[in-house]
């Protein structure tokens, strides 16, 4: 009896009508898959300069997320604690060990209260950075990594982004591109967010925090 | 599932009259959304173009972006395994959970899970499954299949999901009857957080499996996929082959259509990329990445006049928009699939004996095609089923004689011309009266619900042969 | 001096039993916009009814003998969308298999058009000299409005007629559950998509429906009767060609002696 593979590709072949694909067709296909040419881009993701910072700010916005500006790593950790305020939420974050937000001088706030690692399932509040900004739809785009736990994307009820104005990309090819030209293979989990977690399973009546955060709430540093 | 499909004709005119389903379909508002969706990307037909042909061009070399695909996913450290039947995937999937003495699995949504019945199977094996999405969550409570492939719990109303948690969260302490919908998702939300946070095992679909990176993609808006595979130890992943796409930036023009064309929205909340298992210096993610590929009928569908429906990226534009389906709901259609994909895809799958009603219940509007972001021509393919089903002799037989006797007249138009001479003059003068028929024998699937108009007394060709002669004629 | 084109009209199956009306509106409508009209006899049916059955080879045998009847003419023009669709779209894909029958089947469907299309967009015409005091709502049929691209035509024909207000119908582009066959065999969902249809149309507050397919015509004029609605039910061409006398509304008495 052979097995299910070899039974599941010989039925492929069978049905198209061919056997494996020749030796010239495999060198084409593999071209493809090492070219990895970018199809159609839409325009709002070739923007650039001031117009794709507000593109991405416009986009993240209409997802729900919420944003605000500020116009250097000094002003983030006020920015933070006034939107933690202005929501009720305690001025306790996990945060991301990640070496991006080192160079923010968290100790200017110190009635902020920061544990770094990963969550625990307690933990309302988690502060990360990106990989990168996505123009086109208002993405974020969030590599795992020993700096960067998946999990605190996901668990706290609120999720604080902070991005660097040069973070962010016009598009997903943009995003793509930059992953691939960091040569640190594909992670473990990419995830790309676009606003808080939201449901619309009762009723068809839209809810924000189904089970990941039900705040999203972006701090980009635009200098 | 065990398929009911046979019985269409009797769950449709179940659910006509059915005034809680009618009043919970009545919700259905993905139409306008994805109006204004579609409106605000100029660029959609010309990806719709692309998003076909990289589809079209995956599944003419399935075989080896298949291959190209599993070394990857081995290179990442993940495992596949490939099954034919969903006999054989349950078993691994059992199996897999029996070697981390898995007691509670958490699942993301995944269609295929119905294809192969995996929840009952797993229960039958002393394994919790714990639907996580909060739709397919409301119908495990009521152990009601999914009635549409992304909005499962679309046929339910606010109160019987009041109900349905009143019943079921009592062994957590939960007995008030809640009102609100928010306060429902708040009850769910901390129910489900636990099993989560326990889960062993979580198995979620595959929106998309990446040959390039050994990759897969899920799209959820709540969360729950990305809780379900980040927190066990095992992350389960069940694909079928024609899933797959070449690169990242395949991939990426596809997703531009797919939310867009689901829900209306720019692009689901989480759009998940992931590959193998966590590495050596994650802090979090799990231990194994298991990709089970199931064939279950996919392989045969490949050259034959209905490859175009594996190009199908299960967005659920076509049941939106559909006129039947938004009169029925989906379980009328019985099985896993309802909707214009359903009536397509379901005969390939379980055999058009069994599902053969389902594409001749369309009146080929073309609204499905018109909307598809993969531009697959549904209707076509429908039509495709009646030929079989003609060929068979699976029609009804009170039809095939009717156009039987109606194709031997047409295809002699003498005959014909004195047939309906005779019938004009004959009913012209009949409904003379009113004007129309409020009964006709033979005619009666007819005029049960509505008149029908009386012909003029003679045909257009007696007519036009008796026409006074002017003298441009001559 | 041109020569006039020379329209051969299919006359469609519905159109010659259940209201010839509509063909002698068409032929008008086509001679003033300056061709001359044939009607071959030995016309029967496009073979929608058998092709939607499964039944490719009566369709094709019935095909045949259009192509053969047809062939003459500059152009084919029906009354319906569904016909000429039928004719334009799925002729050429019948015979993908008898390639050498497809110059001739490619000659017959590139010539063949639905009615205010070709008036419009062949012919070149901008308005009609017709009288028709009311307010009429448009339904679209699903045929000519997805295969052909009839959506504009009419209304803009429409916009010419003196003393009609158009009123757009919510709901225009929706099938209306006719399907040929399907009207038949799944009567109660056809009955809930006419039911919804006569409700959008009563809703408007039209005296007159309006459209260019006399199978949808039957079905939503059948349902409006049924429920007692006054709404007169015509074919386009009929009002465009101000032959609103010739015959009562669809499924009403003459009125009068």
């Amino acid at each position: 009896m052979s097995d299910a593979r070899t039974d599941i590709l010989a039925g492929i072949r069978r049905s198209l009508k061919r056997d494996a694909v020749d030796a010239e067709t495999r060198r084409a296909l593999e071209a493809r898959l090492s070219g990895h040419r970018a199809n159609l881009v839409p325009k709002r993701g070739q923007v650039t300069g001031r117009e794709k910072i507000e593109a991405f700010a416009q986009m993240a916005e209409f997802s729900l997320a919420t944003i605000t500006r500020v116009a250097s790593a000094d002003q983030v950790p006020q920015a933070l604690a006034d939107y933690l305020k202005s929501q009720n939420l305690p001025a306790e974050i996990r945060m991301a060990p990640d070496p991006q937000l080192d160079a923010i001088p968290w100790s200017d706030t110190p009635l902020l209260k920061i544990a770094r690692g990963k969550p625990n399932p307690s933990d309302e509040v988690g502060v990360t950075g990106v990989f990168a900004g996505i123009a086109e739809t208002g993405t974020l785009m969030l590599l795992s990594g020993p700096q960067s736990p998946s999990t605190l994307n996901f668990l706290p009820e609120t999720h604080v982004a902070i991005v660097r104005a040069d973070q962010v990309l016009g598009s997903y090819e943009d995003g793509w591109a930059a992953l691939r030209q960091s040569n640190r293979g594909m992670p473990r989990t990419v995830n790309f967010i676009t606003g808080p977690s939201r449901s619309g399973d009762i009723e068809q009546t839209l809810q924000l925090g189904a089970h990941g955060p039900r705040r999203l709430h972006i701090v980009l540093i635009d200098n | 599932m065990h398929p009911t499909s046979r019985a269409f004709r009797a769950n449709a005119t179940a659910a006509l009259s059915n005034k809680t389903l009618q009043q919970a379909m009545a919700n259905l508002g993905f139409r306008q959304k994805r109006l204004e969706a579609v409106a605000r990307l100029p660029e959609f037909d010309a990806l719709r173009d692309q998003a076909r042909d990289i589809k079209n061009h995956t599944l003419q070399h399935l075989d080896f972006y298949l291959e190209a695909y599993e070394a990857k996913v081995r290179d990442s450290g993940g495992q596949v395994h490939w099954c034919r039947t969903p006999e054989e995937a349950r078993q691994t999937i059992l199996g897999i959970c029996r070697s981390l003495n898995a007691r509670s699995v958490t699942k993301g949504k995944t269609m295929i899970a119905e294809e192969i019945a995996l929840n009952p199977f797993l229960e039958e094996n002393g394994i919790a499954p714990i639907e996580t999405d909060l739709g397919e969550y409301i119908i495990q409570l009521r152990n009601e299949p999914p009635s549409h492939i992304i909005a499962p719990a679309i046929h339910v109303t606010k109160e019987q999901v009041a109900d349905s948690f009143l019943e079921k969260h009592a062994i957590y302490g939960k007995t008030r009857r809640l009102t609100e919908p928010r306060e429902m998702l708040e009850e769910a939300r901390g129910i489900l957080r636990e099993k989560f946070l326990r889960a062993d095992v979580g198995i979620t679909g595959a929106n998309f499996l990446i040959a390039e990176t050994g990759s897969s993609i899920i799209v959820t808006n709540e969360g729950n996929g990305d809780l379900t595979q980040l927190l066990p130890r095992a992350h389960i992943v069940l694909a079928t082959p024609e899933k797959l796409v070449p690169t990242l930036e395949d991939v990426s023009t596809i997703l531009r259509l797919l939310a867009r064309s689901a829900t209306g929205q720019e692009f689901s909340v989480y759009t998940t990329v992931s590959t193998g298992p966590r590495r050596t210096e994650d802090p979090d993610g799990p231990e194994q990445y298991h990709v089970v590929i199931l064939d279950n009928g996919r392989s045969a569908m490949l050259g034959t006049e209905f490859q175009d429906m594996l190009r199908c990226i299960r967005c659920s534009a076509c049941m939106n928009h559909c006129p039947v389906y938004g009169a029925i709901g989906g379980h009328a259609y019985g099985w896993v699939y309802p909707g214009p994909m359903g009536a397509v895809l379901t005969p390939s799958l379980i055999g058009v004996d069994q599902a053969g009603a389902l594409p001749n219940a369309s009146t080929f509007c073309g609204k499905c095609e018109s909307v598809c972001p993969m531009k697959i021509p549904l209707p076509k393919m429908m039509r495709h089923w009646r030929e079989r089903e003609y060929e068979r002799r699976l029609s009804s037989t009170v039809s095939r004689y009717g156009i039987a006797l109606w194709a031997f007249l047409a295809r002699r138009p003498a005959l014909y011309h004195l047939a309906t001479g005779w019938a004009a003059r004959v009913l012209g003068r009949l409904g003379q009266r009113h004007g129309n028929f409020e009964n006709l024998p033979l005619a009666g699937g007819w005029t049960r619900f509505r008149d029908l108009p009386a012909p003029e007394g003679k045909t257009f060709h007696q007519a036009w042969a008796e026409r006074p002669l002017r003298t441009q004629d001559r | 001096m041109s020569e006039k084109p020379r329209v051969g009209l299919f006359v469609t199956c519905l159109v010659d039993l259940f209201r010839p009306t509509i063909g002698f509106a068409a032929v008008k409508l086509l001679e003033k916009a300056g061709c001359t009209v044939e009607v071959p006899a030995s016309q029967v049916c496009c073979g929608q009814p058998s092709y939607n059955s499964g039944d490719k080879a009566d369709t094709k045998a019935i095909a045949r003998g259009v192509i053969q009847a047809f062939e003459p003419y500059d152009y084919v023009v029906a009354p319906s969308g569904s016909c000429a669709g039928m004719i334009r779209e799925h002729y050429p894909e019948l015979f993908a298999d008898e390639p050498a029958l497809m110059p001739r089947v490619h000659h017959l469907a590139n010539r063949t058009y639905e009615l205010v299309s070709f008036l419009v967009d062949v012919m070149g015409v901008k308005n009609v000299e017709a009288r028709y005091p009311g307010v009429a709502t448009y339904h679209d049929s699903c045929s000519g409005l997805r295969e052909l691209g009839v959506k504009e035509q009419p209304r803009a024909l429409l916009a010419s007629v003196a003393g009609l207000a158009v009123k757009e119908l919510p709901g225009a582009e929706t099938c209306c559950g006719f399907g040929g066959m399907f009207c038949v065999k799944y009567p109660e969902i056809s009955n809930r998509m006419v039911a919804d249809k006569a409700a959008d149309i009563q809703a408007t507050g039209a005296d007159t429906l309006l459209a260019g397919d006399l199978g949808c015509l039957l079905n939503m004029a059948g349902k409006l009767t049924r429920e007692g609605s006054t709404v007169k039910v015509r074919h386009v061409a009929e009002v465009l060609a101000g032959m609103a006398d010739a015959a009562p509304p669809i499924g009403r008495k003459r009125q009068g002696p």
